[in-house]
This record gives C-alpha cells, structure tokens and sequence, in this order.
C-alpha cells in the first residue's frame, strides 16, 4: 500500500490533519501490513506532516487490524528522524491519567472523604495551637523565634493602623448619621452618643478590625505558606527537624491574638471619634454633651465583651490563614485558591462566631 | 560486600507511590559508612521521589529504610525528627528559604540547633558559603541569585550543622565545569576529611565516575533498580542496554542498532 503525500504541510497556513483523516487513511489501507510513502510531489513541511505520522503510526499499531506498520523509507531523511525521536517518549508518558468519568456516588463519597480529612485536620491544628501554647507557657522547649513573632507583629499590626482608622471612623460616622436622623424626629438627639458608642464598642469596632484583618493578614499567611509549600521551602524545615508549626503556625498566631486587641482599642477611639464629629456637624449638641453622654453610656463589661472577641477573632483569622496555606497544591493557581479561600472562611467565620458571642452575651445578660 | 553493621543506610523492599501511582517498587540498595554513592538513572525515573522517601517526606507504600540500623519510618515522629538531624539535605530546586538573606538561611538551622553564640554562629555561616564559592553573597537575597548560585547556597545550608550523612540532589547541575569540579573536590573532602557518606543524585557522567564508589540505577521502564554498583564499575560491566545508553552517552536503540546491523525494528 503506498500513500501519496503531495503539497505544503505547513502547521501555520494549512493546519493539521486530524483524526478522522487519519482513520480514513487506515480504512483504505484495509488490512494492509506495510505502509509506504511516495513524496515525490511533497512541498514544504514542519510539524505538521511529522504530527500526522506520528498519529498515523499509533493509530496503525493499535486500531488496524493487523496491526500496520509505516515503511518509513519513502520519506524525507529529516522526517524519518523526526518520527524516530518522537517514537521514543516510551510507556512512561503512556500512564493514564485518572479517570474523570466516576459515578456520582464515588464522586460524592471522595468529596465528602475529602472534606471529612479536611475538618479533621483544621481541629488538630487546634488542638496543637493549644498543646504547644500551653509547653511554651510551662517553660517547655518551642521552636518559636521571637524576631518572627515581632516581625509579625509589626506586619499585622502597625501596618493595619491606616486602614483601621479609615474604616471604623466611616463605621462612626454612618452610625451617628443614620442615628441623627432618625432620633431627631423624637428629639432625642442626644441618645445618637448612646447609640454610637454602644454599637462600636460591643459590635462594630472589633467585627470591622477582624474583617479588615481577616482581608490583609489572614489572606497575606495562606499566600506565603502555600507559596513556601511550592517552593519545598516547608519540605526544607521538615527535612531539618524544624517544627512547622512552631517555627512558621505560631509566631503568626501570637501576633494575631496580641495585635487585635490593641487595633480593637485603637478602633474603637477613632470610631466614636468619627461619630463625635459627624454629630457635631450635623445636630445641634456640644462636644462636651456628647463625650458625657458616651461615657456614660459605655461600662466596662462592653469593653470586656469587644476584648474577649477580638481574641478569638484573631485566634480565627490566623488559624484560617495558616491552615488553608498548609493544606494548600503546589502550583501557583494553588496559591491564589488559597488566599481567597482563606480571605473567605476569615470573614465568614468571623460574622458567624459574632453571632456565637451575642447569643452567648444575651444568655449571660451582659 | 561488607557487614551490615556497616551500612549507614539500608534500604529494603522499598515501594514509593503517590496517591495510586506507583513511582518504584521493590527497591533495595545499602549505603556503606564512608562511601560516595550515586543514584543514577533517567529522568523521571524517581530519584528524588527516593530521597523524599529517606529524609521522612514521603511515606513508603512498602518496605523499610534503616538509617545506621534503625528502622526509620517505624519510629515515632519525634524520634524520626532526632535521626532527621543526621542528614544534609540539597533539594534539587535549592529550596531556600525566600524571605530571608542567604546567610540567614545557613544561620537559622544552627540558631535552632545549637547553643552558639551569633558570633561564632556567623563565622560558621560565612565558613559554609566560602566553601561552596558564596563568600560574597551572603546578603543577597534568593531571589537575586543565579540557578547555580541557589544551588551552591541550598549546599552550604545542607553543611551548615555538619551533618555526617548528606543527600544531594544533583548538585553539580546547572554549574559551568570549574565549579563543578570544585565541587566534587568539596565532596571528596567532606568525605575524606569529615568522614561524612553521601548520597548523590546526578546526570553528570564525569562527575559520577571522578568521585563516586558505589551507586544504583533506576530505570523508569520497569519501575526499579536495574543495576548496582559504582559508575565506574557500571560503564566497564554492565551488560543492560539502558545503563550501558546511559554511561556512553547514546540512545539505547542506536546501541542496539549498532549491535545488530539488522535491527529488528
Ligand atoms: N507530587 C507528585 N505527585 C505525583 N507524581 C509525582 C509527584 N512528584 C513526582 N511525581 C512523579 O514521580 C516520578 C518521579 O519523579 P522524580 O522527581 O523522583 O524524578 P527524578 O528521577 O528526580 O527526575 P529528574 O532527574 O528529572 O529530577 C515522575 O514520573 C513524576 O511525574
Ligand atoms: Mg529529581
């Protein structure tokens, strides 16, 4: 059997043959045991003659029935090695890939197999945060380097001090506006001091703090520790014998618990700072009333109250942070997964353990 | 072929897989105290999928490995963690640490294991990169370094804490041949002078046969080792059309080809 290859194969101008030619090709040979070539009228080629070939070749070894053979001998010396090369990527590249076709039962059962290991080890990484807490408050050994924890510190808490400001400021001021124009059609402006002052202190000013947080620095540490992840820098510390969770989990942990306490003060004076000034602006109440009426509104338990979240916001953020960037592939979509995901789960988390507290205050009758 | 108490690493039965996929099977080999030993074989075969295996990284799907005796993946976390300090580990990426300069990242493993003071902390440090030609790019960052710069300093990290076992990854590649042969000088003298045995992963024919004295090759075919023995020994007496392609150089069916003026192709 002879096939006759004539014209320009070029890939970029006359595109490639595809299958179906391929498959026509065999069924005409019909049986045929040797294929050869004449190439007398064969204009320019690239890839594209070698890539037809090429399939050629494997469809004739395994779909022709005898297997075919390609005599290679007609065609061009170049071609001829071009093909040779390109026979020897071997079995190995031959592994097949897996099966993306399951059933939807085992689909659901490896999801859900998945997000089971998934729960299990965000508990553990609790549980670790809280067993190598404890060693380092007993004096035992922690792989913890303080210039890491300070580093830390200064990342999410002096470099969040801008951006706290602007929000729980603007959080202030829409509160004491929305409250101005509603309390002054019962002419109680003056409770618009109550109002702000309450929603910051208990709600606002932490919630806000722990989302703008959760955005920055929880996103920030899931990027850096996948990124570490694909760079073997954390396979690095392993080989060492450097704890991972020591030396990279902690430190940011500590920093987060520590920092957003202080933000969450800092929040709260700019926040009521903002609805001081927007209700000195828009109602007719002196500084002086105002800051009485605050004070007297605000007691210690709200700060309590706003004190105890933003430890467990900052405990939240970071743990979510840390754990998705460990958990997280190697590539760099991987990477960027994880920062949303963890940017996600911060916020979520947040606003749902919010909600955890006011239950939980309610019941208290705090 | 000396006694097993000899043997600093001992593997045996070794099976690796990652998920279903099985990269090597049934792998045995023995590093003895002291010797250079290669593994060799072609790329993609799972040469560094077995170093993950012996530096605790991959979890072996059978088999043991046995570091000076004791069964390696059998020990408690913490224990695998002590026999861990034994090793020097070169990554084949280099995988330093990005975030920190590269004399920080020779610093911070004898930070963490040592009770040096920073003085002499970074006098070992500055040791370390001056052996492997890094004297001056301490405070560089990774970032700023050439590939064959990465490698030297993921090199002079593996050294920092002097560990007696090393395990490189195919140091020498990506290096232009001066520095290439000093390296192999560095190794034959971290063996010679420190009494350290190494493992080396490597393609590069005249560094393998110039310092190594014992090896395995693998052959990504049959999933597992084809040969033993050192290079050397290998390019004179190994009969396998692949390890023979391997050591002169050729593709395995021009070998054949030449063999066999017929070929039966
Ligand atoms: N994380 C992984 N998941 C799945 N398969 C992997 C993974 N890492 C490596 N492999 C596969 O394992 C095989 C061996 O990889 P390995 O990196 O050990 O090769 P190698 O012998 O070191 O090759 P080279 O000389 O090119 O570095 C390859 O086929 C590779 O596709
Ligand atoms: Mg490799």
């Amino acid at each position: 059997m002879v096939l006759h290859l004539t014209g320009d194969w070029i890939a970029q101008e006359t595109g490639l043959r595809d299958a179906a030619t391929v498959q026509r090709v065999i069924a005409e040979a019909g049986g045929a045991a040797r294929l050869r070539f004449e190439t007398g009228e064969l204009g320019r080629w690239d890839s594209a003659l070698v890539a037809f070939l090429h399939a050629l070749r494997r469809a004739g070894a395994a779909t022709a029935e005898p297997a075919m053979e390609l005599d290679d001998t007609g065609l061009p010396e170049a071609a001829r090695r071009l093909l040779a090369l390109a026979a020897e990527a071997g079995p190995s590249a031959a592994t097949p890939a897996a099966p993306n076709g399951d059933p939807l039962l085992t689909r659901v059962g490896r999801r859900s197999i998945a997000n089971w290991a998934g729960a299990v080890a965000a508990v553990a990484l609790i549980g670790e945060t809280v067993l190598r807490s404890l060693a380092a408050l007993l004096g035992r050994r922690v792989w913890t380097r303080g210039v890491d924890v300070l580093q830390s510190m200064r990342e999410a808490g002096a470099g969040a001090l801008g951006i706290v400001a602007i929000v729980n400021a603007l959080v202030g001021g829409i509160l004491a506006f929305v409250g101005a124009v509603q309390l002054r059609r019962f002419g109680a402006e003056i409770f618009v001091a109550d109002l702000v002052g309450i929603a910051m202190v208990r709600e606002m000013a932490v919630m806000m703090t722990a989302i703008v947080l959760a955005g920055r620095t929880g996103g920030a540490y899931a990027a850096q520790l996948a990124t570490m992840q694909g760079n073997e820098e954390i396979d690095a510390l392993k080989a060492l014998g450097i704890p991972v969770f020591d030396y990279l989990v902690l430190p940011r942990i500590i920093a987060l618990v520590a920092m957003l306490p202080l933000l969450y003060l800092y929040a709260c004076v700019v926040g009521l700072l903002g609805g001081l000034v927007v209700s000195a602006s828009v109602l007719d109440l002196t500084t002086t009333a105002y800051i009485e009426e605050t004070r007297r509104a605000i007691a210690g338990t709200q700060f309590a109250l706003g004190l105890a979240k933003s430890v467990a916001f900052g405990a939240l953020v970071a743990l979510a942070g840390c754990h998705i960037g460990l958990r997280a592939g190697r590539s760099a979509a991987d990477v960027g997964r994880a920062a949303t995901s963890a940017v996600v789960a911060g916020i979520i988390g947040v606003i749902a353990l919010d909600a955890v507290f006011a239950v939980c205050a309610n019941a208290l009758g705090i | 072929m000396s006694g097993a108490q000899d043997d600093r690493l001992n593997v045996h039965g070794l099976t690796l897989a990652f998920g279903t996929r099985v990269i090597l099977r049934e792998l045995s080999f023995s590093v003895r105290r002291g010797s250079i030993f290669a593994i060799m074989g072609g790329s993609g075969c799972g040469k560094s999928t077995v170093l993950r295996a012996i530096i605790g990284l991959l979890r072996p799907a059978a088999g043991t490995i046995l570091v000076d005796g004791e069964d390696y993946w059998a020990a408690t976390e913490a224990h695998r963690t002590e026999i861990s300090r034994r090793f020097g580990v070169l990554f084949q990426n280099g995988a330093l640490w990005t975030s920190m300069t590269v004399a920080e990242n020779v610093v911070l493993p004898l930070q963490m294991f040592t009770q040096l003071d920073s003085a002499s902390i970074d006098a070992l440090a500055r040791l370390k990169l001056s052996l492997v030609g890094l004297g001056a790019a301490g405070e560089r960052m990774p970032s700023e370094l050439s590939g064959g710069m990465r490698k030297r300093a993921g090199l002079a990290r593996a050294l920092a804490l002097d560990p007696d076992i090393l395990l490189f990854d195919e140091p020498s590649a990506g290096l232009d041949p001066i520095t290439s042969k000093r390296l192999d000088d560095l190794i034959l003298e971290l063996r010679d002078g420190l009494g350290a045995t190494i493992v080396v992963v490597s393609h590069e024919l005249p560094s393998l046969f110039a310092i190594c004295d014992d090896g395995v090759f693998l052959d990504a075919e049959t999933r597992t080792a084809i040969a033993h023995g050192s290079p050397g020994a290998l390019r004179e007496g190994c009969d396998h059309p692949t390890v023979r392609a391997f050591m002169t150089r050729a593709r395995p069916e021009q070998l054949t080809a030449m063999e066999d003026p017929h070929g039966r192709r």
